[in-house]
């Protein structure tokens, strides 16, 4: 069951420092939503927002109201664990767990919260969280190799798999093809391809096309100056948002006059 | 543009002076190697040729207790360090039971609680202080701790093994913490994003990531204290006799055994007193290699 956001008037701070500021936008469900913007200017910390993440970091905190299917992320019920195991996500650098093979990499969610597990129905989640992240047919003769071998790409596939291992909810992704050639990155779109008839993929990248690509919506992330919060410009359908922003600086910021 | 503009040509005299200057830092680069190699290489030649010869099965399953000799009628030693070795491993194996969960704890409080608090900070301040704690100093704290709860008098194992766990401690935390520093951020957010709390994560992904430098650290620890004659001196005495029990009396350790053997100033002392020795580096060396082949089994795989 994918699950649609509620963002409403959202302010994000390091310490003392405002880094986003008065964020609105609905996520629709079963939908890929893409945020660009220039460096710096608060989508990758408005995306860990999403899944508290963002908190991990010492005096980092969010004000406003971000819900999930009319429940809100950051009440103080809540735990930030809970909102963790629906809310999956991808990084920037593949980080398969050195220690763990292909197969316990996948399993980690499960395994590292003591879900006990039939040797049968493991091997089921494992084959269809790789099969689901398209790396199946690449590692089914050695899952029991160090998931560090595998390539750069294959390395972000197995990352994907193990975030959906765990049959979250909602999907993000933190510029997951930035570090990827353009073979693992088409890969990669694919996949997103395939996945948002099941889940809410929220993705962040610094690449207008694969937006353009891979999204049905898009937000567009700017600083008003150097050193001022980050804010979202304009919040529209892909499809308008490169035919036909609302605003200048998208338009200015699509067709390359910046950033 | 001719080669002549971009680099100056460098005259004869010049590349000479490079070449020897070159060859004269080679020179005593290696004549300091040498130098470290020398004493290294010479210790350990002259204990195991005076070491080797006395070790035997006797010595290896004999205390020092006088028994009455069947043949000859007379009263004579065991002539072994039977004693010793149990009591060196005894005590050091205690001081390990207690050093390592302390250690571990704090470097673990360190590295993911404490952050740059105050009392984050004071704690690296006293690591460090006890770093410098002289060991005598150690062994005069077990003692002073064990005097003050049972009485003038009271001789245990446990004893040495706490003062032995002072001095391990510090090295403990501060190889634990370096290790655990050294783990990407990136894993501990991973492990996060799946919904794993945080002391999980620290179990299961931090600590395993870091178990071989864990490891190498502690037995690193472990080397530098077996072989520390004061404090044990100290605290748990001297013995003739085998004693198995940590909580119970005197033991024999082989640092203080070496001792005391080299004391009796008699050609079987300074012969037992060698292959304690012998004994005591080979034990070392034994510890040294299995972190090693530790640290080599939990290695972070690449696969490649």
């Amino acid at each position: 069951m994918a699950k649609s956001i509620d963002v409403s008037d959202v302010n994000i701070y390091y310490g003392d420092f405002k880094a986003v500021e008065g964020v609105n936008m609905t996520i629709r469900a079963r939908a890929v939503t893409a945020f660009i913007g220039p460096s710096g200017c608060g989508k990758s910390t408005f995306l860990r927002t999403l899944n508290r993440m963002h908190e991990v970091i010492p005096g980092a905190r969010v004000e406003g109201k971000i819900a999930v299917s009319g429940q809100d992320l950051y009440d103080s019920a809540v735990d930030p664990v809970e909102v963790r195991r629906m809310v999956g996500m991808v990084f920037q650098r593949p980080n398969p767990f050195p220690t763990m093979s292909i197969y316990d990499n996948v399993l980690a969610g499960n395994r590292l919260n003591s879900r006990k597990l039939k040797r049968p129905d493991a091997d089921d989640i494992v084959e269809r969280s790789l099969r689901g992240a398209n790396l199946w047919n690449e590692v089914k003769d050695r899952l029991n190799k160090p998931g560090m071998g595998l390539s750069g790409g294959q390395q972000q596939r197995l990352c994907i798999a193990r975030a959906i291992a765990v049959e979250p909810q909602i999907l993000l992704m933190d510029e997951p093809c930035s570090a990827l050639d353009p073979i693992s990155t088409a890969a990669i779109e694919d996949l997103i391809h395939d996945l948002k008839d099941r889940y809410t993929i929220v993705i962040v990248t610094h690449n207008m096309q694969q937006a353009a690509r891979v999204s049905d919506d898009t937000g567009f992330f700017n600083l008003k100056a150097a050193g001022q919060p980050g804010h979202l410009v304009e919040f529209n359908p892909t499809k308008k948002m490169f035919t036909n922003p609302d605003n200048e600086s998208t338009e200015a910021y699509i067709s390359g006059r910046f950033g | 543009m001719s080669t002549a503009d971009l680099f100056e040509t460098t005259t004869g005299s010049l590349r000479r002076r490079r070449a020897m200057t070159d060859r004269l830092v080679t020179g005593v680069i290696w004549a300091a190697f040498a130098a470290t190699l020398v004493p290294l290489v010479w210790l350990l030649w002259v204990v195991v040729s005076k070491g080797l010869p006395s070790i035997d099965g006797n010595l290896l399953t004999h205390d020092m207790v006088q028994r009455l000799d069947p043949t000859t009628g007379k009263l004579q030693a065991g002539g072994g360090l039977e004693h010793a070795l149990y009591g060196t491993l005894l005590v050091t194996l205690g001081a390990v039971a207690i050093s390592v969960p302390i250690g571990l704890f704090t470097s673990i409080y360190l590295v993911e609680y404490g952050g740059r608090s105050r009392v984050a900070r004071t704690i690296t301040f006293l690591v460090d202080v006890m770093t410098g704690i002289p060991s005598i100093v150690a062994g005069l704290f077990g003692l002073a701790l064990f005097t003050l709860i049972f009485g003038v008098g009271t001789r245990m194992g446990i004893m040495g093994s706490i003062a032995l766990s002072l001095l391990m401690i510090p090295t403990v935390v501060r190889s634990a913490e370096e290790m655990m520093r050294l783990v990407p951020n990136d894993l501990r957010e991973a492990s996060y994003a799946l919904g794993v709390p945080k002391w999980r994560t620290i179990v299961k992904v931090v600590i395993p990531t870091a178990l071989g430098g864990i490891v190498t650290g502690v037995m690193l620890a472990i080397s530098r204290v077996i072989g520390e004659t004061a404090p044990l001196l100290v605290a748990v005495g001297a013995a003739e006799a085998v004693n198995r029990n940590l909580f119970d009396g005197r033991m024999m350790t082989l640092p203080v055994f070496i001792m005391t053997q080299y004391g009796t100033a008699t050609p079987e002392g300074y012969d037992r007193a060698w292959a304690g020795a012998l004994l005591l580096i080979a034990i070392v060396m034994v510890l040294n290699l299995t972190a090693r082949l530790i640290s080599l089994i939990f290695a972070p795989k690449t696969g490649r």
